[in-house]
């Protein structure tokens, strides 16, 4: 489903060019859980932003359910990110004054989605993320962090994604919290068949994921299966 | 994005931070009711001058004499100086000019008044009684100026309702009663109605003598200061005035225009003039408020780039999930275009109380005026537009990655 081939990214600034990915092949399967690992400064938060359609390759493909997007425009990139992809964020960026019902529609508000059908899909997100229905009147920052990041899951479930790309998603946790949102992950690609993508630094982090890529230098330096997966 | 959604967005925006976006509405709030007070104010002056020179008659000439200075004359400008009219003049206007209906010489001159030991130093007109009706006068009591007084060089006065008061007191009965000026006695056979205050020296202060009396013991001479004319028609007097100047300078013998010893005044003119200043008033008054809507929209300015740098985070958020440029740009325009609006909305409420008010305490007339009202909408959504445009271009415009990595 996803297909990376010789991807290169180079970031010009005057005269000094940054190669921050040099030539990265990888290939994931619909369904599959994925951790891409490598120290700062690897390469992966570059990795992420590419796989992720919020920037392009310099060079090389990447096709996205069978589509390729390396070459496509600000705006359209926006319509992929739309429709096949649902980010977790680090630092969750929910809109802190908006309820949590709302901060789940509004990828659906982008979508032009009728409000009662918006309402329906974001509440099983919600069920599915593993929040219960007496907080979704509740301001965002009226909760904890474990739920706070449960809802930005929620949100990144609502357009039914090809791909779910969490970048360091238990970063702002304590590690029970932690324990629990990573259980949400390996249940949603359990049960639901959801593909994940985990982007961390961490290996005890990234062990919860099926298969590992690990990164360094912008190259890929390992790529196999998690022998001992950690399952919550 | 749908319009309602737009419509929720921009009102969870802004009323999350209330004293703020209320601070800024107040910004437009000042602007466009000031905008409104003011013109209003202007267009008040340029109604009360235009109804004040009409009230001195309709469709007047005014025949002065001097005024129109050709190389070589001597003759001086200035009424009373002057002295080339004669009520023949007058009498001859009536008789050749077609479309004139009525003439009313008058000699007038400032001399003090003395009434049972109190004096006032007032206008003391001689005239015919032509005058009322060329002049828009109407009595309040007794009888104006009589033909048979002027044969009879009849010591008699009409007053002016404030030479009235100021010689007998508020409201007191008058006629029958007698004055002296320059030592004459004159007896009051009439009051005028009041004209109210005017720009132009008020027309209530005046005292009315018959014309031939003024001459022969004013004055002391057969000439007139002034002829009122009235033309029949609104549309006849360019014509009249024409017919009136060649008319007079064959009676004068003056063979070159230039050299005329009398000026025409036409009241159309000076309408026309004064509207002018009015409206020249009202566009300072106008341009003077602009400059506080001018400074509300750059408060709004303000408060949107604030915003777009307090919601970065946000913004690249918006993006991550699939919000495109057109929609953060109309999002944040909304809001910037809402609190114009909605500062217009009170602005328009505000300066139209304040219009009101100012008439009804009887400060200045005030005149709201539709297209005014309208402007100051139009005024202040397009101000939102304008000074929105440069922060929802910016918020567009952020790279998603920096945006949500912002700290």
């Amino acid at each position: 489903m996803i297909q990376a081939e010789n991807i290169n990214k180079t970031y010009k600034s005057g005269s000094v060019e940054f190669e921050a990915l040099k030539g990265v092949s990888f290939a994931i399967d619909k369904g599959e859980f994925v951790a891409i690992m490598g120290p700062s400064g690897s390469g992966k938060s570059t990795l992420m932003h590419i796989l992720g359609c919020l920037d392009t390759p310099t060079g090389g493909k990447y096709l996205l359910d069978h589509k390729d997007v390396s070459e496509l425009s600000d705006e359209e990139l926006a319509d992929v990110r739309r429709e096949k992809i649902g980010f977790v964020f680090q630092t969750f960026n929910l809109l802190s004054r908006a309820t949590v019902l709302r901060n789940v529609t509004l990828p659906l508000v982008y979508s032009g989605l009728p409000k009662p059908e918006r309402k329906k899909i974001a509440g099983e997100a919600l069920k599915s993320a593993g929040l219960d229905d007496e907080y979704f009147e509740h301001k965002s920052n009226e909760l904890s962090g474990g739920q706070i990041q449960r809802v930005a899951i929620a949100r990144a479930l609502v357009n039914n994604p090809a791909l779910i790309l969490a970048d360091e998603p238990t970063g702002n946790l304590d590690t029970k919290t932690g324990e629990i949102v990573l259980g949400t992950f390996q249940r949603l690609n359990k049960e639901e068949g959801r593909t994940i993508i985990l982007i961390t630094h961490e290996k005890e982090i990234a062990s919860h994921a099926r298969r590992i890529i690990f990164i360094k230098d912008g190259q890929i330096v390992s790529d196999s299966e998690s022998h001992n997966q950690k399952m919550i | 994005m749908k319009t309602s959604d737009l419509i929720e967005e921009t009102y969870i925006a802004l009323s999350a931070n209330k004293a703020r976006s209320g601070l800024t509405i107040l910004g437009i709030v000042i602007g466009i009711s000031s905008v409104i007070t003011m013109v209003s104010i202007g267009q008040g002056a340029q109604a009360a001058i235009e109804s004040n020179i009409q009230s001195i008659g309709s469709n007047l000439l005014i025949v002065m004499p001097g005024a129109q200075r050709g190389p070589g004359t001597q003759i001086s400008s200035g009424r009373g100086e002057a002295r080339t009219l004669t009520a023949g003049d007058a009498e001859a206007i009536t008789e050749n000019i077609f479309d004139v209906g009525a003439t009313a010489p008058e000699v007038s001159g400032r001399y003090q008044v003395v009434a049972k030991g109190k004096n006032t130093n007032t206008s003391v007109v001689g005239t015919t009684p032509e005058y009322p009706s060329v002049r828009n006068v109407e009595m309040a009591e007794g009888n104006f100026i009589t033909a048979q007084n002027i044969k009879s060089l009849s010591k008699v006065a009409v007053l002016g309702p404030t030479a009235r008061d100021d010689l007998f007191g508020e409201g007191a009965d008058a006629i029958g009663q007698s004055i002296k000026i320059r030592g004459m006695e004159f007896r009051i056979i009439g009051i005028t109605e009041t004209k109210g205050g005017s720009g132009f020296g008020s027309q209530d202060d005046m005292i009315f003598v018959p014309l031939s009396s003024a001459q022969k013991f004013l004055s002391g001479n057969d000439y007139v200061t002034t002829i009122n004319v009235q033309v029949s028609d609104s549309n006849m007097m360019a014509s009249a005035q024409e017919n009136i100047t060649s008319l007079l300078l064959e009676r004068h013998r003056i063979s070159n225009p230039s050299l005329a010893d009398f000026s025409i005044l036409n009241q159309a003119d000076i309408i026309a003039t004064a509207s002018s200043v009015a409206e020249t008033l009202t566009i300072l008054l106008g341009a003077i408020a602009g400059i506080s809507l001018l400074v509300g929209g750059i408060g709004i300015m303000n408060m949107m780039l604030t915003t777009v740098t307090e919601r970065t985070r946000e913004i690249g958020l918006r993006k991550a999930i699939g919000g495109k440029k057109k929609d953060i740009n109309l999002q944040f325009l909304a809001e910037a275009v809402m609190l114009t609006f909605l500062g217009g909305l009170v602005g328009v409420l505000l300066g139209w109380t304040a219009s009101f008010v100012i008439s009804y305490f009887g400060i200045l007339g005030t005149r709201i005026s539709a297209p005014s009202v309208f402007l100051a909408f139009g005024v202040s959504a397009l101000i939102g537009v304008v000074f929105g445009y440069y922060p929802a271009r910016k918020a567009a415009n952020m790279s998603p990655i920096d945006a949500l990595r912002y700290e």
